[in-house]
């Protein structure tokens, strides 16, 4: 299991130094060769009646004219040493794990993205115990009732619920609930956990069924067609002649093999989420992960970008580690090894 | 400005949908009444569709209250020495005081000129080469500390450096006579700069240029001339905590985010004219969805769009459908121009005549409904805004939709009778643009011109492609989209970028149509005008020579359609800016 553990963090490891290395590329080795020269990338952030002189002065401070291979030996070396920044009267330290300074903001990417996290963490948790309670006790009952009205209502609404894109629900939602009756926060409000618990549950909780409904939609779904599969098996059929209780036969020998795939897709869906719930952070101006991700895509600030890319492809990487353990819990069939 | 980038994103999906239900007057606007005494002295009591253009609606002197205010993006900077974002120069005012301001007042008042830091407008002398100002007594920073000329001048300094403070114009780098040895107050500060910059005691500045120029009280009002202390100055991280010389410091700064601003308990309301002060406090959301942040300020939950560009469709659909938020609506003309650069390296675009050709081929209406219709705009019939002074009617070219007749006529005489092809390049993510390209093709292709579209993301358009002459010519583009708003709305704030071939660099550029050394000495002739008007009719004689030269092929002066928030005191259109003016608003108690 140790073993296991430490192997998968290694090609962990791997994995985000290749995600590093082709994010990297694709920002500023693919503008090259396309005959984006440095001062044409530094003209994106000079003001509109920059000389020439200034051009170049900015991207020599940028550190655009060196070569690529140089300027991604100093990203990596930012991130394990940490880096400086000349901010006029002085030189600002960027301690480990620096990811950069924003060309447009002229900010530490790192500090910004951790204190953007909290945001976005609890938009994703809220919205996943929600949706994951939701879609797996409506996907296990449509599947025990098939074809019933409650299995058809269910259906069409999980249909409804995928098609719909948050931010045409989440405005939709905001426009009635909150400025229409007045019952839920407007668009913008976060009260951090720790300031006010409740305070916190009542902003979000709109972000939250918005989100949740979209992903309840493809769990219930996903369930029904898992729990139809399973409880046509044969072991299930033996359960219930040996005489266990329904419920048990339903609950441990049927939703359980029929969450393996759940599990999994639960897994890699928290980890996108964590990584930046783009469409509902922008749809509610909530400021997290995927609000600061659409910003700096926007300004075309490249820091920012590869900081976000790089953190939201840990998440998913540390979620696959996470799901690839929980499968020995789910299925006794399964060995770490 | 950058108005500029905002205006695309917001005003022009806007007014896509722009009715014509809607479109042209209904305006309710009672008669103006003249108000007491300040500088701002609006006139009052106006309520209505448009009747925030010319009158203040709500007048109130009620203090107290928080002014609750949201924009979709961050913009470039709150330091005073490191933004070129008109909303910026707008509300940047609440907490700097320049030497110069715009006079708070509705409509075209708004654009007068009134001292703030300073007690009187800049006393030339020098044939209009030096300019000196006094400053107020008794001003003083929000820590308490006395404002001299010496903070004025750090200022100014300071932002010189655009390797550091990259955002801001660059007219004081331009204009002010500074010594060859002088870099940057952070590499060279002990270089004498006095040749630009004097300040003979602490109350008096004096600025000296390297060539005359009548109307530098307009640089005056820059945000550049808001003083900060040297002590306090923290380069590039001032923006993290500006030193407030207006009514109201920073509470809270998180870039991105929001910012809090309070009372600065060290202004004076006795030192300063210009300022009502009315709110308590000032809560800026920051990075708001545009269609919540729409719906927030019908509700009541917001006050203004920082950004003052216009409502989103959704909302512009709500305000023609419902006649109390038809009632809370301006339309202001904005001192912006959309238009289309018809680039004259390659042939047969060096011809005048084919380039007339294109305009008269042009279908002018089609290009209106492109950029949104006639709520996004008014057909443009010249480069200059209508709003500028110097602006006249031209009528050197149709305004329908195209004369196919006069076309082929201009086509004969460029020795091109069957048309002739060339590349057009617009902005990709821009609809309006996009649309405004395929009118182009649509109308010129009934001629005999074959347009090849080439659209570019809006990051690269300027600085890899329709701005790089590299490329245009190597290219062969033709025509360009494009669209420019006044860094101020005088002819120098509007022209003086887009017509003078001498500023035209290697990249980035935003005018490379115009390029005639007739227009270069009007341009130079318009500086060293002192009377306004006089210098004013030197403009507008620039803008008849673009035309007559048909340099560029104008679309649209833009509109937009803006609302005023519930509850919002002494609001109003300021024709400095073309949105509502930041300076005189308060909150209903």
């Amino acid at each position: 299991m140790v073993t296991y553990i430490i192997r998968r963090l290694i090609g962990a490891l791997a994995m985000l130094f290749i995600v590093s290395a082709v994010t990297f590329s694709i920002f500023f080795v693919v503008p090259r060769l396309a005959g984006v020269t440095p001062d044409d990338i530094a003209n994106r952030y000079v003001g509109r009646a920059a000389t020439a002189e200034t051009v170049t002065a900015v991207a020599e401070k940028l550190g655009l004219h060196d070569p690529v291979v140089v300027q991604y030996g100093r990203w990596v070396k930012g991130v394990f040493v940490g880096a400086e920044y000349d901010y006029g009267t002085g030189v600002e330290q960027c301690p480990a794990p620096c990811l950069g300074y924003s060309f447009v903001t002229k900010q530490p990417v790192w500090p910004d993205l951790v204190d953007r996290l909290p945001v976005t963490l609890s938009l994703a948790a809220g919205a996943s115990v929600i949706w994951l309670v939701i879609g797996v006790s409506v996907g296990v009952l449509s599947a025990l009732k098939r074809r019933s009205i409650f299995d058809r209502g269910a259906m069409i609404i999980a249909l409804a619920g995928v098609s719909l894109p948050p931010f045409f629900t989440g405005l939709v939602a905001l426009s009635l609930l909150s400025y229409g009756l007045g019952i839920t926060a407007p668009g913008g409000a976060y009260t951090p956990l720790t300031e006010n618990p409740g305070l916190w549950a009542y902003n979000l909780i709109l972000p939250w069924l918005t989100l949740a409904f979209l992903n309840a939609a493809a769990y219930a779904r996903l369930t029904r067609a898992g729990m139809l599969d399973t409880m046509g098996e044969d072991y299930i059929r033996t359960a219930r002649a040996k005489g266990l209780k329904e419920s048990k036969v339903i609950g441990k020998h049927g939703l359980r093999a029929a969450l393996t795939p759940i599990v999994t897709i639960f897994g890699l869906d928290v980890g996108i989420l964590v990584g930046g719930a783009i469409l509902t952070e922008n749809a509610f101006s909530l400021q997290g992960l995927g609000k600061y991700a659409t910003t700096a895509i926007a300004a075309n600030d490249l820091p920012k970008i590869m900081g976000f890319t790089m953190l939201a492809a840990f998440f998913i990487v540390v979620a696959n580690l996470i799901v690839d353990l929980l499968y020995a819990v789910v299925d006794p069939r399964v060995r770490l090894s | 400005m950058k108005k500029k980038a905002l205006v695309v994103s917001a005003a022009g999906a806007v007014l896509a949908l722009a009715l014509s239900a809607c479109g042209g007057g209904g305006t309710t606007t009672p008669a103006a009444t003249e108000g007491g005494g300040s500088t701002s002295a609006p006139s009052a009591g106006a309520a209505g569709f448009n009747a925030g253009l010319e009158n203040v609606t709500n007048p109130s002197d009620v203090k107290g209250g928080t002014l609750k205010m949201a924009v979709t993006e961050d913009w470039d900077s709150i330091d005073p020495g490191d933004t070129y974002y008109g909303m910026s120069w707008n509300l940047l005012r609440i907490y700097g005081r320049p030497l110069v301001t715009y006079n708070p007042a509705p409509g075209a008042k708004g654009r007068e000129l009134v001292p703030d830091l300073a007690e009187s407008l800049g006393q030339s002398s020098d044939d209009g080469k030096t300019w000196t100002y006094k400053l107020r007594a008794g001003v003083k920073f929000e820590d308490g500390t006395a404002i001299t000329s010496k903070d004025v001048k750090y200022a100014v300094l300071r932002q010189l450096d655009k390797k550091t403070f990259v955002n801001g114009p660059t007219y004081f780098n331009d204009w002010l006579d500074l010594p060859k040895d002088f870099e940057s107050v952070y590499t060279t500060p002990d270089v004498n700069t006095d040749s630009a910059i004097e300040t003979p005691d602490d109350q008096t500045i004096v600025f000296h240029l390297n060539k005359p120029y009548s109307g530098f009280d307009n640089f005056a009002a820059l945000p550049a001339t808001v003083p900060v202390p040297q002590a306090k100055d923290t380069g590039i991280k001032y923006r993290d905590h500006v030193v407030a010389s207006g009514p109201y410091m920073f509470e809270t700064v998180e870039q991105g985010k929001q910012y809090v601003l309070v009372r600065n308990p060290n202004w004076d309301q006795a030192t300063d004219p210009v300022r009502k002060a009315l709110p308590d406090k000032y809560e800026i959301s920051l990075g708001v969805e545009a269609n919540d942040l729409d719906n927030r300020i019908i509700a009541g939950d917001l006050h203004i769009d920082i950004a003052g560009t216009g409502v989103q469709p959704a909302a512009l659909g709500s305000i023609q459908t419902d006649p109390a938020l038809r009632e809370r609506a301006d339309n202001p003309v904005s001192a912006r121009t959309w238009y289309i650069s018809i680039l004259n390296d390659n042939p047969p675009l060096d011809n005048v005549e084919c380039r007339k050709a294109v305009i008269y081929a042009a279908d002018r209406v089609g290009l209106q409904n492109a950029y949104g219709g006639q709520l996004a705009g008014d057909i443009a019939t010249s480069l200059l805004p209508s709003g500028i002074g110097g602006w006249k009617k031209l009528d050197l070219y149709p305004t329908a939709s195209g004369d196919d007749a006069k076309a082929k006529e201009a086509l004969t005489a460029c020795g091109q009778p069957n048309g002739f092809e060339t590349t057009m390049t617009f902005r990709s993510d821009r609809p309006k643009e996009v649309a405004a390209a395929e009118s182009m093709q649509q109308a010129l292709a009934k001629v005999g011109i074959k347009l090849t579209l080439k659209g570019f993301p809006t990051s690269e358009y300027f600085t890899a492609y329709a701005g790089k002459p590299e490329y245009t010519k190597a290219n062969g583009i033709g025509l360009a989209t494009n669209g420019w708003g006044a860094d101020w709305n005088d002819g120098f704030g509007f022209l003086s970028q887009i017509v003078d071939s001498r500023t035209i660099r290697e990249a980035g550029n935003y005018n490379l149509s115009v390029k005639s050394p007739e227009i270069d000495a009007l341009v130079d002739k318009a500086f060293a005008t002192a009377d306004t008007a006089a210098r004013d009719a030197v403009w507008g004689e620039i803008d008849q020579k673009v035309m007559e030269g048909a340099y560029v092929l104008p679309a649209v002066y833009a509109k937009g359609l803006l609302l005023r928030g519930k509850g919002v005191t002494n609001q109003f259109i300021t024709g400095a800016f073309d949105m509502y003016d930041y300076l005189a608003l308060g909150v209903q108690q």
